[in-house]
């Protein structure tokens, strides 16, 4: 299974994706995780790869060999198209951080949907920030978009909630779990 | 018990099951997580932040005259740094078990090159291990200090930024007791008299043919039988690659590859019809096998450059089409200097100055990017003040305003000897010490000046006004990057000197220490603003133009840096 995570630095993608590797380690897969961090704080784009299975080679994704495409904004959606192919889930979190050509006013913000389905059909919004808002706990979409990802993932949710305790401080456990359960149940079936 | 571990994180806990009791390194991207994760998980192991490199290698070559087993981190430019006294360490004989690690960055991803420092266990005559995921980076750890031990000699230990930053399962081991230290004496090989040295050097030619012996039958190097049709020797993640690429195939898979294991190669290329190398950057394996008479394919049809993938592999072996690269032209998001950032204001000051800025390694660096477009160059670490020492030289009388920027890390680095120099040349050049109190770039890590260590522990903080005065400076200045009006006069009266200056632009880190800034988030004001956009120039994520007016969006922190800007006092709020 080859998992993409998207986003923008500073929306938690490099936790997020930590804690998915050991959920699927704890449920038996060899796991491995590459990502490009450094920069990541200061506002670029982010991308780390996931890969489970019985026995994985390569830390990064093949091209059009992505099962899984999480975005934690909408427009770096778009940015890794060439790892796309037509049964890819595409899992896109409705909110816009605008890049720096469109602050500035030299660039219009893209329509994301339409490009992606040009190679799946399966797109689906999540309100992964509104829920967050609401929560009082921005901070949490990470813990929002990977409840709504451990829908799609046969996985014991009891290895979930294992994984969050161990990751989370006291402090923010409990929103968190909350934010889980409710991201979660956005993509339940 | 099995973890999930980035391969900075085993290489960590490798150090710990070998006994190492003394590690130094000097941050750099994909280096640092190693000694962060020592001091975080293992507080038995003493680990420090040295100034830099060279200073970092040095620390450890003593620590290993004690017997202690100790490790010098680094990324492939540090070594550069610490090329000094890495080549004469191969003729000192080590005691206890030294390793440096090298974290190479192909693709370069945060990096100034991109060098492939196998080439250094070749010049140095050192040996070289190369893990190809996070269960090798801890186990060759045990394997390299044993190997250190038994020979005398530094051991490389050479990661990429693929090793460094990907996860991998791994299997934990027990710690070792790490070995005893006892003072002892060994002057005929721990003076490198000419003498001494002259008696070394074949000593160190035959301590590397008994380290080939070692490698064509180390477990390391390992031989995976497979379709006989291809044979595929490769190291480093470039192994996985091509393992993914060609799972049928057969494969020489070197752990230990220099020196290079020439009859396991011969072995191996005897089994196959067809051999390739797959590596990354220079066809260091390749050529050694070329030399040997033996036909291999490789950089014929592999990149010189960049990192290799799967699909790169498949397609020069297998010659498989590659995926198209989709030709939807997105907004780039490229990395930029934070919200509040105290470093934009001094930039566009000197900017605004009129200033050729010589630039330097770090955060900063970012300066370059448009519409600020205030860096000029960027060359290694410290090598902005001496830039500019050269360029005014070369100017000689004629009055040019030539200014170098470095921060608080990276004058502590290799920037004061530049400044020594400024004064004692008598340069025309205006230093400006973007002080933000820590070393930003790479994450936050402590430095001398900081008053605090990798352990958390409270020491002596330089003042870097009182030694940058030590060093005879005629102008030094401290100003506050926030007042923007301030720091661009001192930096008029510096330029007017027409000699050697410095100023101290001192802030905390804005990530760091929000509470250091001077106002509360600001907003436009859009009866006033006239679209002039002299706010967009700072190039602040915080205002967009849109469509006709400046406008502050919720990453504003409340610098201030946009409200001096402004001519038609369109901005407002940011009271505390």
């Amino acid at each position: 299974m080859n998992i993409l995570m998207a986003g923008v630095g500073g929306q938690g993608i490099i936790l997020a994706s930590d804690i998915l590797s050991e959920v699927m380690l704890e449920a038996g897969f060899d796991v491995k995780k590459s990502e490009i961090h450094g920069m990541a704080q200061r506002g670029g784009s982010v991308m780390s790869h996931v890969r489970f299975g019985a026995k994985v080679s390569s830390p990064t994704i093949a091209l059009g060999t992505c099962d899984i495409l999480l975005s934690f904004e909408e427009l770096e959606a778009a940015r890794y198209l060439e790892y796309l192919n037509p049964n890819t889930k595409v899992v896109i979190n409705r909110q816009r951080i605008l890049p720096p050509s469109v602050v500035q006013g030299q660039a219009a913000y893209p329509e994301v949907e339409p490009i992606i389905r040009e190679y799946t059909q399966n797109v689906i919004f999540v309100e992964g920030s509104a829920l967050a808002a609401e929560l009082n706990n921005a901070k949490g979409l990470n813990i929002v978009l990977l409840g709504a990802l451990s829908a799609l993932l046969d996985v014991n949710e009891e290895l979930w909630l294992n994984a969050l305790n161990l990751n989370l401080k006291e402090k923010i456990r409990a929103v968190n779990l909350e934010g889980f359960k409710r991201g979660r149940a956005l993509l339940a079936a | 018990m099995k973890k999930i571990l980035s391969g900075n994180a085993a290489f960590a806990r490798g150090a710990y099951e070998a006994g190492v009791t003394v590690a130094s390194a000097y941050p750099g991207t994909p280096s640092t997580e190693i000694l962060e994760n020592i001091a975080k998980t293992y507080p038995e192991i003493y680990a420090e932040w040295a100034p830099n490199e060279k200073v970092a290698l040095e620390v450890v070559s003593g620590a290993s005259l004690t017997g202690a087993r100790t490790m010098a981190v680094m990324k492939h430019v540090g070594v550069n740094v610490a090329a000094d006294p890495l080549m004469s360490m191969a003729y000192t004989e080590t005691r206890g078990g030294l390793v440096l690690i090298s974290c190479d960055d192909p693709q370069l991803f945060s990096s100034q090159n991109e060098q492939d420092n196998r080439q250094y266990a070749r010049f140095a005559k050192l040996p070289m291990l190369e893990p190809a995921c996070s269960q090798d980076a801890k186990d060759y750890m045990l394997a390299a200090f044993e190997l250190s031990e038994a020979h005398g000699c530094p051991v490389l230990v050479r990661s990429t930024t693929r090793i460094s930053h990907s996860l991998g399962v791994v299997e934990l081991g027990e710690p070792l007791a790490p070995p005893k230290t006892s003072m002892a004496w060994k002057p005929e090989n721990w003076v490198l008299l000419p003498a001494h040295a002259r008696r070394r050097h074949p000593e160190i030619e035959v301590r590397l043919e008994k380290l080939r012996e070692i490698a064509n039958s180390s477990p390391l190097n390992v031989i995976e039988p497979g379709d006989k049709k291809l044979g595929i020797i490769a190291s480093g993640v470039a192994y996985q690659y091509a393992k993914e690429a060609c799972p049928e195939a057969s494969f020489l898979k070197l752990g230990f590859s220099y020196p290079l294991p020439d009859q396991k190669v011969r072995e191996f290329a005897a089994m196959v019809d067809e051999l390739w190398v797959v590596e990354e950057l220079d066809p260091f394996i390749e050529d050694q096998i070329k030399a040997m008479g033996i036909q291999v394919h490789g950089k014929d049809k592999l990149p010189m450059c960049g990192e290799l993938s799967t699909d790169i592999v498949r397609g020069a072996i297998l010659g498989a089409a590659q995926a198209t690269v989709p030709s939807v032209q997105l907004p780039p998001r490229p990395p930029s200097m934070c919200p509040g950032c105290p470093h934009r204001g001094t930039l566009y000051a000197l900017k605004k100055a009129g200033c050729f800025i010589c630039g330097d390694i770090g955060c900063y660096t970012l300066g370059f990017l448009p519409p600020l477009s205030a860096i000029d160059t960027c060359l290694c670490m410290g090598a902005g003040i001496n830039q500019a020492h050269g360029m005014s030289k070369a100017f000689g009388e004629r009055q040019e305003k030539i200014a170098a920027v470095l921060g608080d890390s990276t004058f502590f680095h290799s920037g004061v000897t530049g400044v020594m120099n400024l004064a004692y040349n008598q340069g025309a050049a205006l230093v400006v010490i973007l002080d933000n109190r820590i070393t930003a770039m790479t994450g936050a890590q402590e430095n001398p000046g900081t008053g605090q260590t990798l352990k958390g522990d409270p020491t002596s903080a330089i003042d870097i006004e009182t030694l940058v005065k030590a060093l005879n400076v005629p102008f030094v200045a401290t100003v506050n990057p926030y007042d923007y009006n301030a720091t661009l006069e001192t930096i008029n009266q510096a330029l007017a000197t027409n000699g050697p200056a410095v100023i101290i632009a001192k802030a905390p880190c804005v990530l760091l220490r929000p509470d250091s800034l001077p106002y509360k988030p600001f907003k436009i004001n859009p009866g006033r603003c006239v679209g002039c956009k002299a706010c967009l120039k700072l190039g602040c994520p915080a205002i967009e133009f849109k469509p006709k007016l400046a406008s502050i969006n919720e990453l504003c922190v409340g610098c201030g840096a946009c409200v001096q800007l402004c001519r038609y006092g369109a901005i407002s709020g940011g009271d505390k």
